[in-house]
């Protein structure tokens, strides 16, 4: 089992779906909100994946393509 | 007793021993390093810095290590220069200029987090370090690793100009780049660092790492006769840099090294890579990621970490985050150049033309301090400004001909 932690940020037109419940339906993986800020208009949640890790690998590229910026907890590290 | 107390969360507050960590493990939150300052405070002194080491060491007791420094001995104490011309041309009369584009050994900024970091990684057990890096980054911890007999690995994207690159080969570290685009790159790195036992400076090394960039602030003081400017300018990429220096001239004032701060921190981004300046314009602490577009490469981080607590920061000290467009950077870069003989690279540009800008917002007052931050070489960018400095005059060998361009540069 792996986990990965990561940050999910909600563009305007998408912060009304359940993109987080999908990526647990969808995929092998257990969703794991630590922490958020979610207003109704935008938002960011952080939370852990944990599954086998092409199952996190697809759950990651579902929220991708279900229009949400999923990035790793630490945010942009190539400095 | 030690003076270092741990790690702890900036969200939740959980407190850690300070190993090789960075993210809580109850909220997420980045973990920063927590001191005894009661210890501190016995230990430090004006009379003992200024008796210390001529680079960033003098500190050593603000800095998060625990036994004698190991990196980066000739790091810091970069020079700061009372600028005339330019404060001149700006109206400024206590403009200064803090030049880290020749700190040691590879000409920025980044020389200051890195020899914190690596210290701290040697003290810790480490024999391996990294980064993921698509310059002064890489270049700082190939030399340092180099000097220090560390096993390196640097990550690149693939599609990184090769010319880049060459400034890190030329130390022999192990350059891995990656196929992929950029978020590919943080995926990966992020899942090595927690595979691997190796101290990835900016990741599980990050609490310390940041911590040297308060020397920036620290040097400040000790230059202008132990007192805070009344302003400075910082550049912002992860938002780091700027929630270090405030950080920096707190904790001289808790240690009674310097009295009365009132430091307005303003924040310089470029236009094409800029979500803290816009989340900041829209009052608002919620950053919308971006996908970079600028020359300024070395703030070009569209998800910057600290974003947030750099708005928290700039809000509290009544600063203000502006960003500059890339003619306006490349404007900036030749202002320094021209007038006070400092060539910057990029950052540095965004730097000076926000100081430019907030210049024309009236935002210093007669006899004000301000203090700018140029963290980085313009030789390293040289690409960028060379569509806008012309080229040399070109003369027949003879005198005739000389004096034909005279007569042209008198007009």
């Amino acid at each position: 089992m792996a986990n990965l932690k990561i940050r999910i940020t909600f563009p305007e037109d998408k912060i009304k779906e359940p993109i987080i419940y999908n990526a647990g339906k969808n995929y092998k993986v257990v969703t794991n909100i630590r922490r958020a800020d979610v207003t109704e208009k935008t938002g960011w949640v952080d939370l852990e994946l944990e599954g086998e890790i092409e199952e996190i690998d697809k759950a990651v590229s579902g929220m991708k393509a279900a229009g949400v910026i999923v990035n790793p907890i630490e945010g942009d590290v190539i400095e | 007793m030690s003076k270092i107390k741990g790690l702890v969360c900036k969200e939740c507050k959980s407190e850690y021993p300070a190993k090789a960590i960075h993210v809580c493990e109850f909220c997420f939150g980045p973990l920063e390093v927590a001191y005894n300052y009661d210890v501190i405070q016995t230990q430090i002194s004006k009379e003992k810095i200024q008796q210390g080491p001529i680079s960033l060491w003098r500190y050593v007791d603000l800095l998060p290590i625990e036994s004698t420094p190991t990196v980066g001995l000739n790091t810091g104490f970069t020079p700061m220069v009372h600028s005339k011309n330019l404060g001149k041309k700006l109206g400024l009369d206590y403009l200064y200029i803090k030049n880290d584009s020749v700190n040691s050994p590879t000409l920025s900024f980044k020389d200051r987090v890195v020899a914190v970091a690596l210290t701290r990684a040697k003290e810790l057990g480490f024999d391996t370090v990294a980064c993921a890096s698509t310059g002064n980054l890489a270049n700082s911890v190939s030399a340092n690793a180099a000097e220090a007999n560390f096993k390196c690995f640097v990550f690149i994207p693939s599609d990184l100009e090769s010319g880049k690159i060459l400034g890190n080969l030329v130390y022999k570290p192990n350059v891995v780049a990656v196929e992929g685009n950029y978020d590919d790159v943080n995926r990966l790195c992020s899942e090595i660092a927690g595979e691997y036992p190796w101290a990835f400076v900016n990741i599980n090394i990050r609490p310390y790492y940041s911590e040297g960039s308060k020397t920036l602030a620290f040097e400040t003081a000790e230059a202008l006769d132990w007192q805070a400017p009344d302003h400075v300018v910082v550049p912002i990429a992860s938002g780091s840099l700027l929630t270090k220096i405030y950080k920096g001239f707190q904790e001289f004032e808790r240690l009674g090294l310097i009295s009365g701060v009132k430091t307005r921190i303003h924040g310089a981004q470029a236009e094409g890579c800029s979500p803290v300046a816009a989340a900041f314009k829209r009052k608002s602490d919620f950053l919308q990621p971006v996908k970079p577009n600028t020359i300024a490469k070395s703030l070009a981080i569209g998800n910057p970490a600290d974003g947030y607590y750099a708005i928290k920061i700039a809000e509290e000290t009544g600063s203000i985050i502006e960003s500059v467009t890339d003619p306006e950077i490349i404007e900036g870069i030749k202002l320094l150049a021209e007038n006070e003989g400092i060539f910057t690279e990029t950052a540095g540009g965004v730097t000076v033309a926000t100081l430019k800008k907030l210049v024309n917002q009236g935002v210093f007052k007669k006899g004000e301090s301000v203090v700018v931050y140029i963290t980085g070489n313009g030789l390293k960018t040289q690409e960028s400004i060379a569509p806008a400095v012309g080229s040399p005059w070109l003369i027949q060998p003879n005198l005739k001909s000389f004096q034909h361009i005279l007569e042209k540069e008198k007009k």
